[in-house]
């Protein structure tokens, strides 16, 4: 096991890169610590697999370096970085049966018989297919072949870590649930580096420590959870973490106060120098008023179960209200933002706070 | 939604009854016909019984053509098969080189068959042809109109350059299915090249490997105009196959009741040995699920 580090690391799959956009990733600096469970999260072409793929020895950097644990990897080839992967769509050995798929992995690094067959069987528990040992995996359905790839992969005990290329996206939403607890015990336990690259947040944000945000190539993010959601670095985050995503508006910031285009001051949490940009609002921190705040125009409103969901607009611009149970809404609704839930956006990236020093500069 | 009835539809078929018809079971049905009767001619016939396929069954000259026959498809499908898949894994995946190699791979397969036995016979020729001046001149002893160890190799060779592309096309076509991640896969997994092939490959070339089996056994069961042109089915009989026997008898002999007999049981005998082929290949793929 390992600390993974990323030094400069940037790629392009053409012989010539000359633009930013020729890369598929651009450059980073990222440290994964040694048996950190983390989430790689970002919409499809974001480069996750290209990420995943660097590390794994599928793929050698354009630049950069690769290093586990202070050993630098880069042009080290896959088997020698002792690394195993999962991928999207299963992968097993048709022509042999579930017992000898899970053994493939240690017998061609020529283990011990009896260490396999034990290791093959505690895996086998794992992932629930004991009486399947003996079958032979080609007419095996979908979920069980991807049980069996998730078993291959995780058989060998002294890996340095473990990827996850959307591992679950053919198996039924029951057996997900149970795949990733098992997982995450499975962290618990032995204490591997997991990278688990998905595009689907409730499993990024369930399943990891820290979660990778990838947005074009780049690492926008990486955080808890918490983090992510309460202080997005990015729009993208903002956008893509929460269920509606974040509301934006164009905005004019100096000191505690923001203006919007239309002349109305909106009270922020915190100091900030002057600047040109966005605000950044959680539907869930969107309040309802009677008095003040912005006039709302209301679309449609979805009833979600535990909260209700207003979709509407603020002038001109699309707003998202999460409304708790039982709360009435008026004819003529207001909202207002709270202030210290107001995260401040220029060119995309989050803006921190002053500090009192840079405040009295 | 309430379907007319009109038996009057039946009468769009009749096109097609009168095609299949006069192409396959009217010349079929006359070849049976030949094969129960006897005439001496006039076209008066006898009823015969099953005295032809008797004749023909206990024919030692029948058995001598279809021993040479099953030794000859044995041959090319075990070079050819094990050869095809050799050249599939050894072409380039994809690029300029890939369509180069496709479209010199088939090539051989675009020549009339006459002509791949013309080309042949004059390239082995001892006197004019390069393969058998160059081969005479390293002093090799080559000459396939009268020996017949040399009759054979020809025979064959050629075979193998005419179709040998086929299984590798074929084969090529199932790699190229294979996705990227299962070669991923074993690489993480450490498999050496042979299990790669062992594991991978094969399993995922199975399907089209059957049908390469199935189409260069067939074909090469009925081979007729390729030996003809190039040996004539000698020196003596050492390369008379099934076909070219057959018409021996029926053209050059004018033997139509045996020859029909023995066309009969040629026909069983093809869709019998594919039929075993198929069943086998499929039943293999059932045991494995």
């Amino acid at each position: 096991m390992a600390e993974i580090t990323l030094k400069n690391l940037a790629h392009s799959y053409l012989a010539n890169p000359t633009s930013d956009a020729d890369y598929a990733l651009k450059e980073m600096d990222h440290i994964w610590q040694d048996g950190g469970a983390y989430a790689l999260l970002g919409s499809s072409g974001c480069g996750k697999t290209t990420l995943l793929n660097i590390i794994s020895g599928l793929i050698r950097p354009s630049h950069g370096r690769v290093l586990f644990g202070g050993r630098d990897v880069t042009d080290a080839a896959t088997a020698e970085r002792n690394i195993a992967q999962v991928f999207q769509f299963p992968v097993v050995y048709d022509t042999m049966t579930v017992r000898d798929n899970l053994a493939f992995p240690l017998r061609n690094r020529g283990m011990d018989a009896g260490y396999i067959k034990a290791r093959v069987d505690q895996i086998a528990q794992m992932i629930g297919m004991e009486a399947m040992l003996s079958k032979k995996a080609r007419g095996l359905g979908a979920d069980a072949k991807q049980k069996i790839s998730l078993g291959r992969g995780m058989v060998r005990e002294d890996v340095n870590a473990i990827l996850f290329d959307e591992p679950l996206t053919v198996i039924d939403p029951h057996m997900k649930w149970e795949l990733r607890t098992q997982l995450k015990q499975l962290h618990r336990e032995f204490g591997h580096t997991m990278i688990y690259v998905t595009h689907d947040q409730t499993e990024a944000l369930t399943f990891a420590d820290k979660v990778v945000i990838m947005y074009d190539g780049r690492v926008v993010q990486m955080g808890t959870p918490e983090e992510l959601y309460e202080a997005p670095a990015h729009t993208f985050v903002g956008y893509f973490i929460g269920s509606p995503g974040m509301n934006f508006f164009d905005a004019e910031v100096s000191g505690n106060r923001a203006t919007l285009p239309d002349g109305t001051m909106i009270a922020l949490g915190a100091d900030y120098a002057p600047i040109s940009g966005q605000i950044g609002i959680r539907p869930e921190y969107v309040g309802l008023t009677d008095e003040g705040g912005l006039p709302l125009t209301i679309h449609r409103i979805e009833d979600v179960g535990r909260h209700r969901l207003i979709r509407g607009e603020v002038l001109g611009k699309p707003l998202n209200v999460v409304v708790p149970e039982g709360q009435a809404v008026a004819a003529l609704p207001r909202v207002a933002f709270a202030p210290d839930k107001i995260n401040i956006y220029a060119n995309e990236w989050r803006v921190a706070p002053r500090g009192p020093a840079e405040r009295a500069a | 939604m309430e379907k007319t009835q009109n038996n009057r539809a039946w009468l769009l078929v009749i096109p097609v009854l009168v095609l299949v018809a006069f192409s396959a079971v009217i010349p079929l049905m006359t070849v049976v016909n030949y094969a129960f009767n006897d005439t001496f001619g006039n076209n008066d016939f006898f009823w015969a019984g099953l005295e032809w396929f008797d004749e023909m069954i206990h024919s030692e000259r029948l058995h001598g053509a279809l021993g040479r026959q099953a030794m000859f498809s044995a041959i090319i499908l075990a070079i050819e098969v094990p050869l095809g898949i050799f050249v599939a894994l050894n072409m380039p995946k994809k690029g300029f080189w890939a369509s180069f190699c496709l479209v010199l791979m088939a090539l051989p397969l675009l020549i009339p068959f006459n002509v791949v036995g013309t080309i042949w016979q004059i390239f082995g020729r001892v006197d004019i042809g390069l393969l058998g001046r160059t081969l005479a001149g390293l002093g090799v002893d080559y000459n396939y109109t009268n020996d017949p160890i040399d009759a054979w190799a020809t025979v064959i060779v050629m075979d193998v350059w005419h179709w040998t592309s086929l299984v590798a096309l074929l084969c090529y076509a199932g790699l190229q299915s294979i996705p990227q991640a299962y070669y991923q896969a074993a690489k993480i997994d450490q498999a050496s090249r042979w299990a790669v092939f062992r594991y991978i490959e094969l399993p995922k070339m199975q399907g089209v490997l059957l049908i390469a089996v199935l189409l260069r056994f067939m074909d090469s069961f009925m081979i007729y105009t390729e030996p003809f042109v190039v040996t004539g089915g000698g020196p003596g009989n050492s390369t008379t196959f099934l076909s070219i026997d057959l018409v021996k008898m029926a053209v050059g002999q004018f033997d139509l009741g045996p020859a029909a007999a023995f066309s009969l049981m040629y026909f069983l005998v093809i869709l019998l040995v594919s039929w075993v082929f198929y069943t086998v290949m499929t039943n293999m793929d059932k045991e494995a699920k």
